[in-house]
């Protein structure tokens, strides 16, 4: 039931997964999307519905693993069953003739054979309280085994919900040269769990001194795929003198105290500068491009707010630039080798003055009017590295100054991680052993010409027969008459 | 400066390799089908020269194994890494590991009645692989650089190989309990009646069907925590939701069930044999759908 509640959130997009696609469906299907967002298709994982049934799973689990353990537990010290009146109803049987002089000793020398090979025994006395026979069993570890496995998942959700309450991550995009403080305030964005408080940051500061990817330029098929990102940074946790350097990569975090810093994305941040007619500057700085394609293609959004008309800029970058047939500009290799910029102008309210939060990566031009590029009749504006152009109307100039790259940290911290693990090992373990270890009574009997055997798997076991065969062969070297009743 | 040679000549030769692989194993499977059908023969004297055509095609098999899993080393040496970084190199090293396992366990137990399908399943995967999932050597993107790509992949290529064998075992369970198939007059299901009788026992058939399926389980769940591990370094998450992580967990808890309903009176038999079926479907889907249409972190097939 859990597998099949599990199927949506693989169909439809999720928020946690991928915010974007929750929007695009919305813009896609507005009249289906709110319905489906009612019964929490786009928050499957974190939605009532899908809590209820794994709660429930578990509360179940609960209930069905402590009787179960008490049983367990009081059949670990108790002895082996009584010996069954009849043992040829057993899955696996064998009759042995063998002398009175066999007869004799069978009972013990049997008793310690199994004893040998791990059998808890009891001999049990006949009608005239001599020994009579041996009951025997094995492989109580595949019920420990068990019990282990189904104790380690709940120790699993427990871990997951602590874990998770307890854990906090946050995202920062640092240009080259730029440094962020671990704080709520040095993050563009923060996901905490439900027990997180601000006193769990830890004081640092990290800076990006430099970043660098390199590019497959060698081999024909692979031209332009990323080979290794590296980021290297400088880490100043607060009370220590010196400051450490490291290099972070893709599956090489830096572990600093109390959190971990990963390397999710990187880019290339153009440096502009954006001057008024009278060459005082308005803008200065550069600004993180998001990659739009694996040439990195990327796009930027410049807001203008402090000239004397507020504008902003949507610009294109081009790593390689190069012109498809139709006109349309494109890249072709993600290294700078031939860095083109171009920009569509809008003048108008850039909506940033009423307080409310805007995403710095994306341009509301609903109340502005674009005055370059597109349809309003004027170029758009192209610049390469060192160059500067004149802004349409009033607006200025701006240069190109030159081209940096950013990488997106990523601060995580998760308590629950560790546990998770430690609890999935044991369940890993105890499965292997309740699968594989296999759980049988064997049974030792005197009979009137001989002595018989017997044995009962719980559960699968390929070697019933075999382990009664070998036994009988221990027990008697040359048992030359062998009736076996399976 | 990272730099790393591939050599695509090499991949051709590669290919060439799983595509005469392909060749030897159409021989084979030809070969045991060919010996079913005769065993399924009314007449004696066409049953008694069956023999020789089966010992033909496991030597076949045997053949087509040991060039298609050159064509697999090759292809390593040609992208300089593991061979299983992308849908193609998964396929032809996951048939590759699906009939290694399965002559290793003829040494051991007499499966030889499912060579027609191991055979012929390989045939369809490697087909698939040759026409659609090919692409030329890549390099590897850095998130997948680590170590963790050999045990994670290859730990999930045993799995699914476990599986694979479990279900072909599981499928032919399913047709010898069917009551359509015991009652039918029509003649060519008496033909496939007969073919079917002379598979080992429908005990026999399960208990085996399910060894394959717990060891199966047990990979599978290393997958999942290997996975997790690898995850919370390069992903900054062990565990995101992403549409693989929650189909490898799908399938999980399918064969989750599978276990419990061997492990249940009234459950085990024709419904846990479905079970063991519908999960090596999600496996299929979770490989082939899930890979190529939904959107996510796994997204490694190579193709556009």
């Amino acid at each position: 039931m859990l597998a099949v509640a599990a199927v949506p959130g693989s169909v439809f997009p999720q928020r946690s997964a991928d915010p974007n696609g929750v929007t695009a469906y919305f813009d896609g299907n507005p009249q289906l999307a709110p319905i489906l967002d009612a019964v929490q298709l786009f928050d499957v994982y974190t939605s009532a519905w899908f809590s209820a049934i794994y709660i429930l799973l578990f509360i179940s689990l609960i209930g069905c693993v402590l009787p179960r353990t008490a049983v367990h537990f009081k059949a670990l010290r108790s002895a082996p069953v009584d010996t069954p009146r009849s043992l040829s109803r057993m899955p696996a049987h064998l009759e042995i003739k063998a002398s009175a002089k066999t007869r004799e000793s069978v009972i013990e020398a049997s008793a310690a054979l199994l004893k040998r090979q791990g059998y808890r025994i009891q001999i049990q006395p006949g009608l005239d309280d001599t020994p009579a026979s041996v009951s025997a069993e094995r492989g109580y570890l595949r019920e420990t085994g068990n019990l282990v496995f189904h104790l380690s998942l709940i120790g699993v959700l427990i871990a997951v919900g602590f874990g998770g309450g307890l854990s906090y991550s946050g995202q920062r995009v640092l240009v080259e040269g730029e440094s962020f403080v671990n704080n709520l305030a040095g993050f563009d964005s923060f996901s905490p769990g439900t027990f997180f408080t601000e006193d769990k940051l830890v004081p640092f500061s990290v800076s990006l001194d430099k970043f660098e990817v390199d590019f497959d330029l060698q081999n024909q098929s692979n031209i332009g795929t990323p080979l290794d990102f590296r980021a290297f940074v400088t880490s100043q946790v607060v009370g220590e003198t010196a400051p450490r350097t490291a290099v972070i990569r893709v599956n090489e975090p830096l572990e600093l105290p109390g959190s971990k810093l990963y390397l999710t994305g990187n880019g290339y941040a153009p440096q502009l500068t954006i001057r008024d007619p009278e060459g005082n500057i308005t803008y200065q700085g550069a600004t993180p491009f998001l990659p739009q394609s694996a040439k990195y293609t990327s796009l930027g959004v410049i807001k203008v707010p402090d000239a004397k008309q507020q504008f902003g800029l949507i610009a294109f970058f081009y790593p390689t630039v190069a012109e498809l047939e139709t006109g349309a500009l494109t890249s072709l290799y993600p290294a700078p080798y031939d860095p083109l910029l171009t920009m569509n102008v809008y003048v108008g309210d850039l909506g940033i003055d009423g307080g409310a939060p805007k995403n710095v990566y994306a341009l509301d031009t609903s109340s502005m009017k674009q005055v370059a590029g597109g349809k309003s009749g004027v170029k758009g504006l192209k610049l390469q590295v060192g160059q500067t152009v004149k802004l349409p109307g009033e607006l200025g100039t701006v240069t190109f100054d030159g081209l940096k790259r950013f990488a997106s940290l990523d601060v995580s911290y998760n308590p629950g991680g560790l546990w998770v693990l430690v609890f999935s090992l044991l369940a890993l373990a105890g499965v292997t052993t309740s699968l594989l270890v296999p759980r049988r009574r064997v049974w030792v009997k005197l009979a009137d010409e001989g002595f018989e055997l017997a044995a009962l798997a719980r559960g699968d076991d390929p070697t019933l027969e075999k382990v009664l065969g070998d036994l009988a062969r221990e027990l008697k070297p040359k048992s030359i008459k062998k009736e076996s009743k399976a | 400066m990272t730099s790393i040679a591939l050599n695509p000549e090499l991949a051709g030769i590669s290919r060439l390799f799983i595509q005469a692989a392909m060749l030897v194993y159409t021989a084979a499977f030809l070969s045991f089908a060919f010996h079913l059908s005769k065993l399924a023969s009314t007449k004696k004297a066409v049953r008694s020269s069956a023999s020789k055509l089966e010992r033909a095609g496991i030597v076949l098999l045997a053949i087509a194994a040991v060039i298609h899993g050159a064509g697999v080393v090759l292809r390593g040496i040609s992208a300089s890494r593991v061979p299983w970084a992308n849908m193609y190199e998964f396929s032809i090293t996951g048939s590759f590991v699906v009939v290694s396992i399965f002559l290793l366990a003829l040494a051991i137990k007499d499966i030889r009645l499912i060579a027609t399908f191991v055979a012929g399943f390989n045939l369809l995967i490697l087909g698939t692989a040759d026409t659609v999932f090919w692409v030329n050597v890549k390099s590897l993107m850095p998130a997948l650089q680590s170590y963790w790509l050999v045990i994670h992949v290859l730990v999930a290529v045993l799995a699914t190989a476990f599986f694979n064998i479990g279900a072909a075992l599981a499928i032919a369970y399913i047709f010898k309990t069917a009551k359509w198939v015991e009652k039918s007059k029509l003649k060519m299901v008496a033909t496939f009646r007969r073919i079917l009788a002379l598979f080992p026992n429908e005990d026999k058939m399960e208990r085996l069907s399910y060894r394959f399926n717990i060891i199966g389980f047990i990979l599978w769940s290393f997958t999942l925590i290997a996975g997790a591990i690898w995850a919370e370094r390069a992903w900054h998450r062990y565990w995101g939701w992403d549409t693989k992580e929650v189909w490898t967990f799908i399938i999980w808890t399918i064969y989750a069930g599978y276990l419990h309903a061997n492990a249940t009176r009234g459950w085990s038999g024709k419904r846990s044999a479905w079970l063991a079926i519908v999960g090596f479907v999600a496996i299929l889907f979770n490989f082939t759908v899930v890979n190529l249409f939904f959107k996510g972190l796994h997204v490694y097939s190579g193709l556009k």
